[in-house]
């Protein structure tokens, strides 16, 4: 079949199975917009900045696992791009971003909205192509699918210049892909597997740290089944909620910096380390010298240049953590070595004296709006099942600590880039994919803002996503930092001149509801969750000096917490902390 | 410790920015690198020469295998191997001088491939360590002009990179 570069890309995302496609047009991608025009296959979903088309295919793919699509135009268009295609590359998102070019014959020509895309992006994809020749953007469009959906996945641009998208060939989709170079693991190797259960079986004081390699890789149901059998305390990193339910017994929370004083004290005193799809991010380890000295550690990782690059790994394991984790269960099934039970239930004597201290509780209040309490009332009203994306601070924080994720893929949030901005658009994508699920978008006023502008998306499509703005009026983050580090010079963290959020919300043509006294919490989030059909924005008028506890400062070891402030204000004894 | 490490890349436009991103990006220190076809139209060979802890090494050749672009890679200090790097150099050669530096080129295996009144161009093949040594043995205000080609290196024996 005859077809024009244009309409080869169309047909290939039907052939790819897409459904979905985010985008903005412009000049270059003109051609293929038209190609758009005449059929209804693929959805077009129109944003309203670049950003938030990377974001939205973001938030789609996180929540489905399948590939998250994103068209946009050459020079700002690219660039704009650029923010989301970092982000969902440190998360190792799978998407695949179509970016419109100059003409072949103009590029290096400084032509008009040209910019270097394959340059530009290359830090920050798995894999990107520039397209010369219409005979090879078929075959170019199924090799970006498979990257970036294989091993461990990411954005994978392709650029075509509108020449090629004006260019003719015979048109057919390749069944297969072959790529000499590239052939990512998926079993593990059985020595290593069974060098892990022996580890495992002989532990005294065990901890599972898992990451967002186990949601990616579909795998929850086998790290369950892996933590019932070995009874071995799990703890998830901010990538990872939901791998482990939130209320399983063996869970310990969140470790990390903001992560829980029992997960954090347990991976410092830990004899052996399960590390599942996780990267051992600084975020997570604080100061790599103070990292779980005693600990041997089993890391099973799809990328072997995740493995051993920040700490030494005494069984590495390269493969897919579900299938890695099967081939693990399945050795366990047949093993005939006996646990150590009495050391593993002193070690989860001293777990529970850890979960005493109680490192996320917080001081109620009926005068202010606490942020906990919000999200805490969030699971309530929504039972627990809600998608909640987030922007980047202290309301993420708060979201990871409180909210109590049971399933995986219903925490989305930009876990190793930081991206402000993100919560928005990703909740568009995440209701697109599915529509008729409890979307929450947990944000703070400064990350609201930053891609504000998608309220006029969200009308254009029906998106009912209750956003939940814990409005401190601070950039909370920067200014608990400067709290601790900087003497209370609140420099530039302070949000002035902010819009009424429910004058803007009804602008856009939503329900915009502000709510300031903790009594009415429950009630407003109620209200709106019942608006099935209507996107409602929550402006919650919150405690302007709420920190995030516990916290380990940047630089610090994992029994060097900072744990929230006594009752009379002073800070608990340091002989508390280790 | 120094590293030689070859790779065979796709003969594609992109591949050699994608591997010198990849150091600059991640803070690897490359010594030389150098890049040519090969007899297979479709690949390029490269020779990177770094220095890293042996952590670092293991970084920096896990990250080169993840680029789709490189197809085989293999360290050569790991074995026995051969590395040679080429090295033209023109130094002032007048009077006495002349003869003198003759004499070091002959000791170096080098030559004399063109001449003038005032000035010798030399041409020296060997392991950076040979052409170090050379130019350590010229004296330096001679030295007009150095131009070195970076390290090219196989490995000895049954051991070899290939498809």
């Amino acid at each position: 079949m005859e077809l024009t570069g244009a309409q080869i890309v169309v047909q290939s995302l039907k052939d790819e199975g897409v459904e979905l496609v985010f985008g903005y047009p412009g000049g270059a991608a003109l051609h293929i917009y038209d190609a758009f025009y005449s059929q209804e296959d693929v959805r077009h979903i129109l944003v309203r900045h670049e950003q938030a088309a990377t974001h939205a295919a973001d938030g789609y793919a996180r929540a489905t696992g399948k590939t998250g699509v994103v068209l946009v135009t050459s020079g700002p268009g690219v660039t704009n791009a650029v923010t989301g295609i970092a982000t969902a590359y440190m998360d190792s998102i799978p998407m695949v971003i179509l970016t419109g070019q100059v003409p072949t014959h103009l590029i290096g020509d400084d032509a008009f909205q040209e910019v270097d895309t394959v340059g530009i992006t290359r830090p920050c994809v798995k894999h990107n192509f520039l397209v010369r020749d219409v005979n090879d953007l078929a075959a170019t469009m199924k090799k970006a699918f498979f990257i970036a959906n294989s091993g461990r996945p990411g954005p994978v641009v392709v650029d075509i210049p509108k020449d090629v998208t004006a260019h003719t060939t015979n048109y057919s989709y390749p069944k297969n892909v072959r790529i000499r170079s590239y052939a990512p693991a998926h079993k593990a190797h059985a020595k290593q597997i069974s060098r892990a259960a022996s580890l495992l079986l002989r532990a005294r004081k065990p901890i599972i740290y898992t990451g967002g390699g186990v949601v990616l890789s579909g795998a929850a149901k086998q790290l369950t089944t892996l933590v019932e059998r070995l009874g071995h305390p799990c703890t998830n990193t901010l990538m990872g909620l939901g791998a482990l339910a939130s209320d399983h017994p063996r869970f310990l929370g969140m470790l990390g910096m903001h992560g829980t004083y029992e997960a954090n004290m347990a991976m410092y005193e830990c004899d052996v380390m399960l590390a599942v799809g996780a990267r051992f991010d600084d975020r997570v380890t604080g100061d790599l010298k103070k990292f779980s000295p005693n600990a041997k550690i089993i890391h099973i990782d799809i990328d072997p240049a995740s493995i051993g690059k920040n700490v030494s790994v005494e069984v590495p394991i390269v493969g897919d953590a579900g299938a890695a984790l099967e081939q693990l269960l399945d050795v366990l099934d047949h093993t005939s070595v006996e646990q150590d039970t009495d050391s593993l239930g002193q070690w989860w004597e001293q777990i529970d004296t850890w979960r005493g201290r109680d490192s996320l509780g917080y001081d109620a209040s009926d005068e202010v709006i606490k942020p906990q309490f919000v999200v805490q009332k969030l699971h309530e009203v929504t039972l627990g099942d809600a998608y909640v994306t987030s922007d980047v601070g202290q309301h993420q924080m708060w979201a990871a600590q409180y909210y109590g994720f049971n399933k995986p893929r219903r925490w989305i949030n930009s876990g190793g880039l930081g991206t402000m901005g993100f919560g928005l658009p990703s909740a568009m994508g995440v209701q697109l994919a599915h529509p008729e699920a409890a979307v929450a978008c947990v944000t703070g006023e400064a990350s609201i803002i930053m891609c504000i502008q998608e309220l006029s998306t969200c009308r254009q499509y029906d998106l009912p996503i209750k956003i939940i703005n814990l409005n401190n009026r601070y950039m909370g983050m920067v200014r608990q930092w400067q709290e601790f580090f900087y003497d209370r010079r609140y420099s530039h963290s302070y949000m002035d001149s902010l819009p009424d959020f429910v004058e803007l919300a009804s602008s856009f043509g939503h329900t915009g509801i502000r709510v300031e006294k903790p009594g009415d919490v429950e009630g407003a989030l109620r209200d709106a969750f019942a608006q099935k059909d209507q996107l409602v924005f929550l402006d919650f008028v919150t405690d302007q000096t709420e920190n995030v506890y516990p916290m380990i400062a940047a630089g610090a070891g994992h029994n060097e917490m900072v744990l929230k402030p006594l009752p009379d204000g002073s800070a608990p004894a340091e002989r508390e902390l280790a | 410790m120094r590293r030689i490490i070859s790779l065979l890349v796709e003969n594609e436009p992109g591949a050699l920015s994608r591997i010198a991103g990849l150091f600059s990006a991640r803070g690897y220190n490359i010594e030389s690198l150098t890049v040519a076809p090969t007899d297979d139209d479709s690949l390029s060979r490269m020779t990177i020469v770094t220095h890293g802890s042996e952590q670092i090494i293991e970084q920096i050749t896990k990250q080169l295998n993840k680029l789709i672009d490189v197809v085989r890679l293999m360290d050569l200090t790991e074995g026995r191997h051969i590395e040679r790097e080429l090295m033209l150099l023109k130094v002032a050669a007048e009077g006495v001088a002349r003869e003198e530096i003759k004499r070091l080129v002959d000791i170096f295996r080098g030559r004399i491939i063109d001449v003038d009144g005032e000035t010798y161009t030399i041409e020296l093949t060997g392991p950076g360590d040979k052409l170090d040594a050379f130019l350590a043995a010229m004296p330096a205000a001679d030295i007009l002009e150095v131009v070195r080609s970076g390290v090219s290196g196989i490995a000895r024996g049954e051991r070899s990179l290939r498809l």
